[in-house]
Protein backbone atom coordinates (compact mmCIF):
# COMPACT_ATOMS: atom_id res chain seq x y z
CA UNK A 1 0.00 0.00 0.00
CA UNK A 2 2.04 3.26 -1.01
CA UNK A 3 1.31 6.65 1.09
CA UNK A 4 -1.42 8.02 -1.36
CA UNK A 5 -3.99 5.23 -0.28
CA UNK A 6 -2.82 5.81 3.25
CA UNK A 7 -3.80 9.03 3.00
CA UNK A 8 -7.29 8.13 1.72
CA UNK A 9 -8.09 5.38 3.88
CA UNK A 10 -6.53 7.50 7.00
CA UNK A 11 -7.49 10.61 6.50
CA UNK A 12 -10.51 10.88 7.72
CA UNK A 13 -10.48 8.68 10.48
CA UNK A 14 -7.19 10.81 12.01
CA UNK A 15 -9.01 14.39 11.63
CA UNK A 16 -11.69 12.65 13.56
CA UNK A 17 -9.99 11.28 16.36
CA UNK A 18 -8.02 14.33 16.56
CA UNK A 19 -10.57 16.75 16.36
CA UNK A 20 -11.71 15.20 19.49
CA UNK A 21 -8.24 15.65 21.11
CA UNK A 22 -8.10 18.96 20.15
CA UNK A 23 -11.63 19.84 20.04
CA UNK A 24 -10.77 22.11 17.22
CA UNK A 25 -10.78 20.81 13.63
CA UNK A 26 -8.41 23.02 11.93
CA UNK A 27 -5.71 22.00 14.46
CA UNK A 28 -6.96 18.66 14.03
CA UNK A 29 -6.03 18.80 10.16
CA UNK A 30 -2.35 20.74 10.77
CA UNK A 31 -1.60 17.78 13.36
CA UNK A 32 -2.65 15.38 10.54
CA UNK A 33 -0.77 17.03 7.62
CA UNK A 34 2.07 17.72 9.52
CA UNK A 35 2.17 14.04 10.59
CA UNK A 36 1.78 12.70 6.85
CA UNK A 37 5.13 15.13 5.84
CA UNK A 38 6.80 13.11 8.82
CA UNK A 39 5.80 9.82 7.21
CA UNK A 40 6.80 10.75 4.01
CA UNK A 41 9.94 11.56 5.38
CA UNK A 42 10.89 8.71 7.39
CA UNK A 43 8.51 5.97 6.32
CA UNK A 44 10.51 3.03 4.58
CA UNK A 45 7.61 0.39 4.69
CA UNK A 46 4.83 1.67 6.05
CA UNK A 47 4.25 0.16 9.73
CA UNK A 48 1.53 -2.77 10.58
CA UNK A 49 -0.97 -0.10 11.95
CA UNK A 50 -0.39 3.31 9.44
CA UNK A 51 -3.56 4.77 11.51
CA UNK A 52 -2.31 4.31 15.16
CA UNK A 53 1.48 5.86 13.75
CA UNK A 54 -0.10 8.64 12.06
CA UNK A 55 -3.01 9.71 15.21
CA UNK A 56 0.51 9.30 17.84
CA UNK A 57 3.12 11.50 15.28
CA UNK A 58 -0.25 13.94 14.89
CA UNK A 59 -1.19 14.00 18.70
CA UNK A 60 2.71 14.19 19.73
CA UNK A 61 3.45 17.32 17.02
CA UNK A 62 0.52 18.90 18.18
CA UNK A 63 0.89 19.16 21.63
CA UNK A 64 4.79 20.56 20.44
CA UNK A 65 3.19 22.98 18.56
CA UNK A 66 0.68 23.98 21.51
CA UNK A 67 3.55 24.37 23.68
CA UNK A 68 5.27 27.15 21.31
CA UNK A 69 1.57 28.92 20.98
CA UNK A 70 -0.22 31.17 23.43
CA UNK A 71 -3.11 31.96 21.57
CA UNK A 72 -6.65 31.14 23.57
CA UNK A 73 -7.34 28.37 21.18
CA UNK A 74 -4.02 26.41 21.86
CA UNK A 75 -4.37 27.00 25.29
CA UNK A 76 -7.73 25.56 25.83
CA UNK A 77 -6.71 22.64 23.20
CA UNK A 78 -3.52 21.94 25.72
CA UNK A 79 -6.46 22.12 28.73
CA UNK A 80 -8.21 19.25 26.70
CA UNK A 81 -5.07 17.04 25.62
CA UNK A 82 -3.79 17.10 29.05
CA UNK A 83 -7.58 16.02 30.26
CA UNK A 84 -7.56 13.23 27.76
CA UNK A 85 -3.69 11.96 28.85
CA UNK A 86 -5.17 9.87 31.84
CA UNK A 87 -7.35 7.81 28.82
CA UNK A 88 -5.36 4.93 28.00
CA UNK A 89 -3.23 5.40 25.23
CA UNK A 90 -4.98 5.37 21.69
CA UNK A 91 -4.40 2.46 19.89
CA UNK A 92 -5.46 3.88 16.60
CA UNK A 93 -8.21 6.32 15.10
CA UNK A 94 -11.33 5.68 17.48
CA UNK A 95 -14.58 4.77 14.77
CA UNK A 96 -17.35 6.55 17.15
CA UNK A 97 -14.94 9.97 16.22
CA UNK A 98 -15.84 9.51 12.92
CA UNK A 99 -19.41 9.18 13.46
CA UNK A 100 -19.33 12.38 15.61
CA UNK A 101 -17.44 14.69 13.29
CA UNK A 102 -19.83 13.21 10.21
CA UNK A 103 -22.34 14.49 12.19
CA UNK A 104 -20.71 17.98 13.35
CA UNK A 105 -20.23 18.20 9.14
CA UNK A 106 -23.71 17.27 8.30
CA UNK A 107 -25.00 19.88 10.86
CA UNK A 108 -28.58 20.97 9.91
CA UNK A 109 -27.02 24.97 10.99
CA UNK A 110 -24.50 24.49 8.15
CA UNK A 111 -25.34 25.35 4.68
CA UNK A 112 -26.36 22.31 2.55
CA UNK A 113 -23.58 22.68 0.32
CA UNK A 114 -21.42 23.61 2.75
CA UNK A 115 -22.13 19.92 4.78
CA UNK A 116 -21.29 18.15 1.12
CA UNK A 117 -17.57 19.99 0.85
CA UNK A 118 -17.11 19.74 4.15
CA UNK A 119 -17.89 16.35 4.19
CA UNK A 120 -15.44 15.14 1.43
CA UNK A 121 -12.88 17.50 2.45
CA UNK A 122 -12.45 16.29 6.62
CA UNK A 123 -14.10 12.69 6.34
CA UNK A 124 -12.74 11.39 2.35
CA UNK A 125 -9.92 13.84 2.24
CA UNK A 126 -10.39 15.35 -0.78
CA UNK A 127 -8.64 18.02 -1.40
CA UNK A 128 -10.46 21.58 -2.23
CA UNK A 129 -9.71 21.34 -6.16
CA UNK A 130 -11.18 17.51 -6.23
CA UNK A 131 -14.04 18.68 -4.63
CA UNK A 132 -14.29 21.65 -6.92
CA UNK A 133 -13.99 19.61 -10.26
CA UNK A 134 -16.54 17.28 -8.90
CA UNK A 135 -19.28 19.79 -7.88
CA UNK A 136 -18.49 21.97 -11.20
CA UNK A 137 -18.13 24.71 -8.79
CA UNK A 138 -14.81 27.14 -8.70
CA UNK A 139 -12.16 26.20 -6.54
CA UNK A 140 -12.30 29.39 -4.34
CA UNK A 141 -15.97 29.15 -4.03
CA UNK A 142 -15.83 25.64 -2.23
CA UNK A 143 -12.46 26.77 0.12
CA UNK A 144 -14.92 29.81 1.42
CA UNK A 145 -17.48 27.09 1.87
CA UNK A 146 -15.31 25.30 4.02
CA UNK A 147 -13.58 27.90 5.81
CA UNK A 148 -16.82 29.72 6.68
CA UNK A 149 -18.41 26.59 7.43
CA UNK A 150 -15.78 25.76 9.96
CA UNK A 151 -15.68 29.38 11.09
CA UNK A 152 -19.35 28.33 12.55
CA UNK A 153 -18.58 25.22 13.87
CA UNK A 154 -16.08 27.00 16.28
CA UNK A 155 -17.84 30.60 16.70
CA UNK A 156 -21.20 28.34 17.13
CA UNK A 157 -19.74 25.88 19.19
CA UNK A 158 -21.55 22.74 17.04
CA UNK A 159 -21.03 20.24 19.37
CA UNK A 160 -18.69 16.81 18.28
CA UNK A 161 -21.51 14.06 19.52
CA UNK A 162 -23.55 11.83 17.98
CA UNK A 163 -26.57 13.26 18.53
CA UNK A 164 -29.32 11.25 21.55
CA UNK A 165 -31.70 8.69 20.07
CA UNK A 166 -34.65 11.59 20.00
CA UNK A 167 -32.52 13.73 17.68
CA UNK A 168 -31.60 10.93 15.55
CA UNK A 169 -35.42 12.00 13.22
CA UNK A 170 -33.58 15.58 12.54
CA UNK A 171 -30.05 15.04 12.59
CA UNK A 172 -29.92 11.57 10.05
CA UNK A 173 -31.39 12.82 7.48
CA UNK A 174 -28.80 15.68 6.46
CA UNK A 175 -26.18 12.76 6.56
CA UNK A 176 -27.77 10.44 4.76
CA UNK A 177 -28.88 13.01 2.07
CA UNK A 178 -25.00 14.07 1.95
CA UNK A 179 -23.76 10.55 1.32
CA UNK A 180 -26.49 10.11 -1.23
CA UNK A 181 -25.81 12.79 -3.15
CA UNK A 182 -21.86 11.88 -2.67
CA UNK A 183 -22.39 8.85 -4.80
CA UNK A 184 -24.88 10.31 -7.05
CA UNK A 185 -22.71 12.99 -8.28
CA UNK A 186 -19.61 10.19 -8.68
CA UNK A 187 -22.22 7.93 -10.75
CA UNK A 188 -24.11 10.33 -13.01
CA UNK A 189 -21.57 13.02 -13.04
CA UNK A 190 -22.23 16.81 -13.93
CA UNK A 191 -19.90 16.73 -16.29
CA UNK A 192 -16.76 15.21 -17.53
CA UNK A 193 -16.93 11.60 -17.25
CA UNK A 194 -20.03 9.93 -16.52
CA UNK A 195 -18.85 8.16 -13.73
CA UNK A 196 -16.40 8.74 -10.61
CA UNK A 197 -15.27 6.23 -9.20
CA UNK A 198 -13.70 7.77 -6.70
CA UNK A 199 -16.76 9.70 -5.09
CA UNK A 200 -18.43 6.23 -5.47
CA UNK A 201 -16.14 4.21 -3.28
CA UNK A 202 -16.07 7.10 -0.86
CA UNK A 203 -19.79 7.70 -0.10
CA UNK A 204 -20.22 3.60 -0.54
CA UNK A 205 -16.88 3.59 2.44
CA UNK A 206 -18.92 6.11 4.13
CA UNK A 207 -22.29 4.57 3.96
CA UNK A 208 -20.68 0.99 5.32
CA UNK A 209 -19.02 3.25 8.51
CA UNK A 210 -22.27 4.42 9.18
CA UNK A 211 -23.89 1.06 9.27
CA UNK A 212 -21.60 -0.53 11.15
CA UNK A 213 -21.58 2.24 13.56
CA UNK A 214 -25.57 2.41 13.60
CA UNK A 215 -26.79 -0.88 12.84
CA UNK A 216 -30.41 -0.42 14.13
CA UNK A 217 -31.28 2.20 11.88
CA UNK A 218 -33.35 0.77 8.98
CA UNK A 219 -32.63 3.59 6.99
CA UNK A 220 -29.07 3.95 7.16
CA UNK A 221 -28.89 0.41 5.72
CA UNK A 222 -31.54 0.75 3.17
CA UNK A 223 -28.95 3.84 1.96
CA UNK A 224 -25.81 1.31 1.72
CA UNK A 225 -28.08 -1.03 -0.15
CA UNK A 226 -29.15 1.43 -2.10
CA UNK A 227 -25.26 2.20 -3.20
CA UNK A 228 -24.35 -1.17 -3.26
CA UNK A 229 -27.26 -2.47 -5.67
CA UNK A 230 -26.58 0.61 -8.03
CA UNK A 231 -22.31 0.08 -7.75
CA UNK A 232 -23.11 -3.65 -8.49
CA UNK A 233 -24.40 -2.35 -11.95
CA UNK A 234 -21.94 0.06 -12.93
CA UNK A 235 -19.54 -2.24 -14.98
CA UNK A 236 -21.92 -3.08 -17.60
CA UNK A 237 -23.69 0.52 -17.66
CA UNK A 238 -21.25 1.80 -20.19
CA UNK A 239 -20.31 0.02 -23.40
CA UNK A 240 -17.02 -1.32 -23.07
CA UNK A 241 -16.37 -0.94 -26.97
CA UNK A 242 -17.86 2.61 -27.70
CA UNK A 243 -18.02 4.27 -24.20
CA UNK A 244 -21.86 4.39 -24.64
CA UNK A 245 -24.42 4.28 -22.08
CA UNK A 246 -26.13 1.11 -21.53
CA UNK A 247 -29.92 0.62 -20.40
CA UNK A 248 -30.98 -1.70 -17.80
CA UNK A 249 -32.86 -3.78 -19.79
CA UNK A 250 -29.96 -3.99 -22.31
CA UNK A 251 -27.28 -4.27 -19.62
CA UNK A 252 -24.85 -7.70 -19.81
CA UNK A 253 -25.97 -9.13 -16.42
CA UNK A 254 -23.11 -11.15 -16.39
CA UNK A 255 -20.65 -8.28 -15.96
CA UNK A 256 -22.43 -7.13 -12.44
CA UNK A 257 -20.59 -7.52 -9.11
CA UNK A 258 -22.18 -10.93 -7.70
CA UNK A 259 -20.68 -10.02 -4.91
CA UNK A 260 -21.93 -6.59 -4.01
CA UNK A 261 -25.40 -7.80 -4.95
CA UNK A 262 -25.35 -10.40 -2.48
CA UNK A 263 -24.49 -8.09 -0.16
CA UNK A 264 -27.39 -5.97 -1.20
CA UNK A 265 -29.53 -7.98 -1.24
CA UNK A 266 -29.14 -8.99 2.24
CA UNK A 267 -29.22 -6.05 3.84
CA UNK A 268 -33.02 -5.24 2.00
CA UNK A 269 -33.94 -8.62 3.85
CA UNK A 270 -33.02 -7.03 7.08
CA UNK A 271 -34.91 -3.93 6.37
CA UNK A 272 -37.89 -6.04 5.03
CA UNK A 273 -37.36 -7.92 8.71
CA UNK A 274 -36.98 -4.38 10.80
CA UNK A 275 -40.30 -3.31 8.87
CA UNK A 276 -39.84 0.42 9.48
CA UNK A 277 -40.18 1.40 5.39
CA UNK A 278 -38.05 4.23 4.43
CA UNK A 279 -37.58 6.39 1.08
CA UNK A 280 -33.90 4.94 0.68
CA UNK A 281 -35.23 1.18 2.11
CA UNK A 282 -37.76 1.41 -0.65
CA UNK A 283 -35.27 2.65 -3.28
CA UNK A 284 -32.56 -0.49 -2.35
CA UNK A 285 -36.02 -2.51 -2.60
CA UNK A 286 -36.65 -1.34 -6.06
CA UNK A 287 -33.00 -2.14 -7.09
CA UNK A 288 -32.87 -5.66 -5.31
CA UNK A 289 -35.92 -6.37 -7.87
CA UNK A 290 -33.96 -5.33 -10.81
CA UNK A 291 -31.16 -7.38 -9.87
CA UNK A 292 -33.00 -10.42 -9.05
CA UNK A 293 -32.97 -13.49 -11.71
CA UNK A 294 -32.71 -13.13 -15.32
CA UNK A 295 -34.83 -10.44 -15.81
CA UNK A 296 -36.78 -7.57 -13.64
CA UNK A 297 -40.62 -8.11 -12.38
CA UNK A 298 -41.50 -5.11 -13.23
CA UNK A 299 -45.34 -5.17 -11.22
CA UNK A 300 -43.49 -6.03 -8.32
CA UNK A 301 -41.35 -2.38 -8.99
CA UNK A 302 -44.43 -0.45 -9.79
CA UNK A 303 -45.92 -1.49 -6.49
CA UNK A 304 -42.87 -0.25 -4.84
CA UNK A 305 -42.69 2.88 -6.46
CA UNK A 306 -46.51 3.40 -5.73
CA UNK A 307 -45.67 2.94 -2.14
CA UNK A 308 -42.47 5.72 -2.05
CA UNK A 309 -44.48 8.28 -4.38
CA UNK A 310 -46.99 8.09 -0.89
CA UNK A 311 -44.09 8.60 0.69
CA UNK A 312 -42.14 11.54 -1.05
CA UNK A 313 -44.41 12.66 -3.64
CA UNK A 314 -41.83 14.65 -5.46
CA UNK A 315 -41.92 14.77 -9.25
CA UNK A 316 -38.54 12.47 -9.78
CA UNK A 317 -40.43 9.85 -7.82
CA UNK A 318 -43.29 10.28 -10.39
CA UNK A 319 -40.59 10.61 -13.25
CA UNK A 320 -38.93 6.54 -12.19
CA UNK A 321 -42.61 5.25 -11.19
CA UNK A 322 -43.70 6.59 -15.05
CA UNK A 323 -41.14 4.24 -16.37
CA UNK A 324 -42.43 1.23 -14.44
CA UNK A 325 -45.95 1.73 -15.62
CA UNK A 326 -44.82 2.00 -19.12
CA UNK A 327 -43.29 -1.33 -18.69
CA UNK A 328 -46.63 -2.68 -16.50
CA UNK A 329 -49.28 -0.79 -18.51
CA UNK A 330 -47.90 0.33 -21.61
CA UNK A 331 -46.03 3.83 -23.08
CA UNK A 332 -49.48 5.45 -23.22
CA UNK A 333 -50.59 5.27 -19.66
CA UNK A 334 -47.48 5.81 -18.84
CA UNK A 335 -47.30 9.17 -20.70
CA UNK A 336 -51.01 10.05 -19.09
CA UNK A 337 -48.92 9.87 -15.66
CA UNK A 338 -46.33 12.59 -16.75
CA UNK A 339 -48.95 14.59 -17.12
CA UNK A 340 -48.40 17.56 -14.95
CA UNK A 341 -45.21 16.74 -14.18
CA UNK A 342 -42.69 19.26 -14.07
CA UNK A 343 -39.06 19.45 -13.23
CA UNK A 344 -37.81 22.48 -15.68
CA UNK A 345 -33.93 21.79 -16.38
CA UNK A 346 -33.90 18.17 -16.27
CA UNK A 347 -32.98 16.05 -19.07
CA UNK A 348 -34.34 13.02 -17.79
CA UNK A 349 -38.14 14.18 -18.37
CA UNK A 350 -38.02 15.01 -22.13
CA UNK A 351 -35.92 12.13 -22.60
CA UNK A 352 -38.38 9.25 -20.95
CA UNK A 353 -41.16 11.14 -22.96
CA UNK A 354 -39.03 11.01 -25.81
CA UNK A 355 -39.01 7.06 -25.17
CA UNK A 356 -42.77 7.03 -24.90
CA UNK A 357 -43.60 8.59 -27.93
CA UNK A 358 -41.07 6.68 -29.63
CA UNK A 359 -42.43 3.60 -28.73
CA UNK A 360 -46.24 4.67 -29.93
CA UNK A 361 -45.23 5.58 -33.12
CA UNK A 362 -45.27 9.15 -32.20
CA UNK A 363 -41.93 10.14 -34.27
CA UNK A 364 -42.46 13.42 -34.54
CA UNK A 365 -43.10 14.39 -31.10
CA UNK A 366 -40.67 11.48 -30.07
CA UNK A 367 -37.49 13.50 -31.96
CA UNK A 368 -38.64 16.72 -30.75
CA UNK A 369 -38.69 15.34 -27.22
CA UNK A 370 -34.93 14.19 -27.65
CA UNK A 371 -33.68 17.28 -29.04
CA UNK A 372 -34.97 19.03 -25.78
CA UNK A 373 -33.99 16.60 -23.90
CA UNK A 374 -30.21 16.32 -25.62
CA UNK A 375 -29.78 20.51 -24.85
CA UNK A 376 -30.33 19.81 -21.25
CA UNK A 377 -28.00 17.13 -20.71
CA UNK A 378 -24.86 18.54 -18.75
CA UNK A 379 -22.66 15.11 -19.21
CA UNK A 380 -21.37 14.61 -22.58
CA UNK A 381 -21.72 10.84 -22.81
CA UNK A 382 -25.45 11.30 -21.71
CA UNK A 383 -25.92 13.83 -24.83
CA UNK A 384 -24.59 11.45 -26.93
CA UNK A 385 -26.93 8.87 -25.86
CA UNK A 386 -29.59 10.76 -26.38
CA UNK A 387 -28.45 12.15 -30.12
CA UNK A 388 -28.25 8.61 -30.98
CA UNK A 389 -31.79 7.32 -29.64
CA UNK A 390 -32.50 10.74 -31.84
CA UNK A 391 -30.96 9.12 -35.26
CA UNK A 392 -31.75 6.01 -34.94
CA UNK A 393 -35.47 6.88 -34.74
CA UNK A 394 -35.26 9.00 -37.77
CA UNK A 395 -33.61 5.76 -39.63
CA UNK A 396 -36.03 3.92 -38.39
CA UNK A 397 -38.62 5.98 -39.68
CA UNK A 398 -37.11 6.67 -43.25
CA UNK A 399 -37.01 2.43 -43.39
CA UNK A 400 -40.65 1.62 -42.59
CA UNK B 1 -20.31 27.65 28.71
CA UNK B 2 -21.32 30.05 25.59
CA UNK B 3 -23.62 32.64 25.28
CA UNK B 4 -26.24 33.12 22.23
CA UNK B 5 -28.63 35.67 21.72
CA UNK B 6 -31.85 34.51 20.70
CA UNK B 7 -34.30 37.14 19.04
CA UNK B 8 -37.36 37.14 17.92
CA UNK B 9 -38.13 39.10 14.67
CA UNK B 10 -41.09 41.38 13.70
CA UNK B 11 -42.38 42.13 9.93
CA UNK B 12 -43.76 45.19 9.13
CA UNK B 13 -47.07 45.22 7.92
CA UNK B 14 -47.45 41.66 9.40
CA UNK B 15 -50.75 41.03 11.07
CA UNK B 16 -51.24 41.59 14.68
CA UNK B 17 -51.55 38.70 17.02
CA UNK B 18 -55.19 38.88 18.67
CA UNK B 19 -55.87 39.47 22.28
CA UNK B 20 -55.90 35.71 23.42
CA UNK B 21 -52.95 35.15 20.78
CA UNK B 22 -50.72 37.68 22.68
CA UNK B 23 -51.42 36.16 26.14
CA UNK B 24 -50.81 32.63 25.04
CA UNK B 25 -47.34 33.90 23.87
CA UNK B 26 -46.62 35.57 27.41
CA UNK B 27 -47.71 32.79 29.63
CA UNK B 28 -45.31 30.54 26.64
CA UNK B 29 -42.69 32.59 27.65
CA UNK B 30 -43.06 33.30 31.08
CA UNK B 31 -43.05 29.25 30.94
CA UNK B 32 -39.64 28.98 28.85
CA UNK B 33 -38.40 31.47 31.07
CA UNK B 34 -38.71 29.82 34.27
CA UNK B 35 -37.40 26.71 32.53
CA UNK B 36 -34.46 28.75 31.60
CA UNK B 37 -33.73 29.70 35.19
CA UNK B 38 -34.34 26.29 36.50
CA UNK B 39 -31.78 24.82 34.33
CA UNK B 40 -28.90 27.97 34.88
CA UNK B 41 -29.23 28.60 30.88
CA UNK B 42 -31.11 31.95 31.58
CA UNK B 43 -29.07 35.44 31.58
CA UNK B 44 -31.40 38.22 30.48
CA UNK B 45 -34.39 37.87 28.23
CA UNK B 46 -37.09 40.66 27.47
CA UNK B 47 -39.32 42.47 24.99
CA UNK B 48 -38.80 45.54 23.29
CA UNK B 49 -41.49 48.83 21.73
CA UNK B 50 -41.93 49.26 18.57
CA UNK B 51 -39.48 50.42 16.69
CA UNK B 52 -40.62 53.67 16.19
CA UNK B 53 -39.63 54.42 19.44
CA UNK B 54 -36.08 53.99 19.02
CA UNK B 55 -33.58 56.73 19.01
CA UNK B 56 -30.21 56.82 17.30
CA UNK B 57 -27.20 58.48 18.53
CA UNK B 58 -24.03 58.78 16.43
CA UNK B 59 -20.98 60.35 17.60
CA UNK B 60 -18.82 61.58 14.77
CA UNK B 61 -15.55 63.50 15.00
CA UNK B 62 -16.92 65.13 18.61
CA UNK B 63 -20.39 66.08 17.37
CA UNK B 64 -23.32 63.86 18.61
CA UNK B 65 -26.52 63.84 16.67
CA UNK B 66 -29.54 62.16 17.51
CA UNK B 67 -32.09 60.78 14.97
CA UNK B 68 -35.92 59.54 15.25
CA UNK B 69 -36.70 55.68 14.47
CA UNK B 70 -34.84 52.47 14.45
CA UNK B 71 -30.83 52.53 13.02
CA UNK B 72 -32.15 49.69 10.45
CA UNK B 73 -34.25 50.68 7.02
CA UNK B 74 -35.42 47.06 7.07
CA UNK B 75 -39.16 45.85 6.96
CA UNK B 76 -37.73 43.63 9.72
CA UNK B 77 -37.29 44.79 13.34
CA UNK B 78 -36.76 42.79 16.84
CA UNK B 79 -39.37 42.34 18.39
CA UNK B 80 -37.17 40.73 22.22
CA UNK B 81 -34.71 38.83 22.51
CA UNK B 82 -33.05 36.04 25.46
CA UNK B 83 -29.44 35.69 26.15
CA UNK B 84 -29.09 32.76 27.48
CA UNK B 85 -25.88 30.15 28.35
CA UNK B 86 -25.25 26.57 27.55
CA UNK B 87 -22.90 23.94 26.44
CA UNK B 88 -22.78 24.01 22.74
CA UNK B 89 -25.20 25.10 19.87
CA UNK B 90 -27.86 22.05 20.04
CA UNK B 91 -28.59 23.24 23.22
CA UNK B 92 -29.07 26.40 22.49
CA UNK B 93 -31.11 25.28 19.18
CA UNK B 94 -33.52 22.87 21.60
CA UNK B 95 -34.42 25.95 23.86
CA UNK B 96 -34.50 28.19 20.31
CA UNK B 97 -37.14 25.64 19.32
CA UNK B 98 -39.46 26.24 22.34
CA UNK B 99 -38.92 30.04 21.50
CA UNK B 100 -40.14 29.54 18.01
CA UNK B 101 -42.98 28.10 18.81
CA UNK B 102 -43.87 30.62 21.57
CA UNK B 103 -43.03 33.99 19.23
CA UNK B 104 -42.21 32.52 16.00
CA UNK B 105 -38.87 32.89 14.06
CA UNK B 106 -36.02 32.81 16.43
CA UNK B 107 -32.27 33.96 15.23
CA UNK B 108 -29.80 31.93 17.17
CA UNK B 109 -26.32 33.81 17.59
CA UNK B 110 -23.68 33.13 19.09
CA UNK B 111 -21.60 35.93 21.19
CA UNK B 112 -18.07 36.70 20.45
CA UNK B 113 -15.49 34.42 22.89
CA UNK B 114 -13.49 37.68 23.99
CA UNK B 115 -16.68 39.41 24.70
CA UNK B 116 -17.66 37.18 27.13
CA UNK B 117 -16.47 37.81 30.85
Amino acid sequence: MDLANIYRAEYGRCVATLARLLGDINLAEEAVQDAFTTALQKWQTPPPNPGAWIVTTARNRAVDRLRRESTREARHAQALLLHHQDEPQEVGPVRDDQLRLIFTCCHPALAPEARTALTLRLLGGLEVPEIARAYLVQEATVAQRIVRAKKKIRDAAIPYRVPAEHELPDRLPPVLTVLYLMFNEGYASTAGPLIRTDLCAEAIRLARELAALMPDEPEVLGLLALLLLTEARRPARLDPTTGELVLLADQDRALWNRALIAEGHDLVRRCLRRNRPGAYQIQAAISAVHTDGAATDWPQVLALYDQLLALVPTPVVALNRAVAVAEVHGPAVALAALEGVDLPGYHRLPATRAELLARLGRNYEARAAYDQAAALATNETERAYLQNRRTELTREWRAS
Amino acid sequence: MKQYLLSVHFVEGAPTPSDEEMQTMFRETGRINDDMQAAGAWVFAGGLTSPESATVVRADNGTTTMSDGPFAETKEHIAGFWVIKCADLDAALAWAERCAAACGPVEVRPFDDLSQA
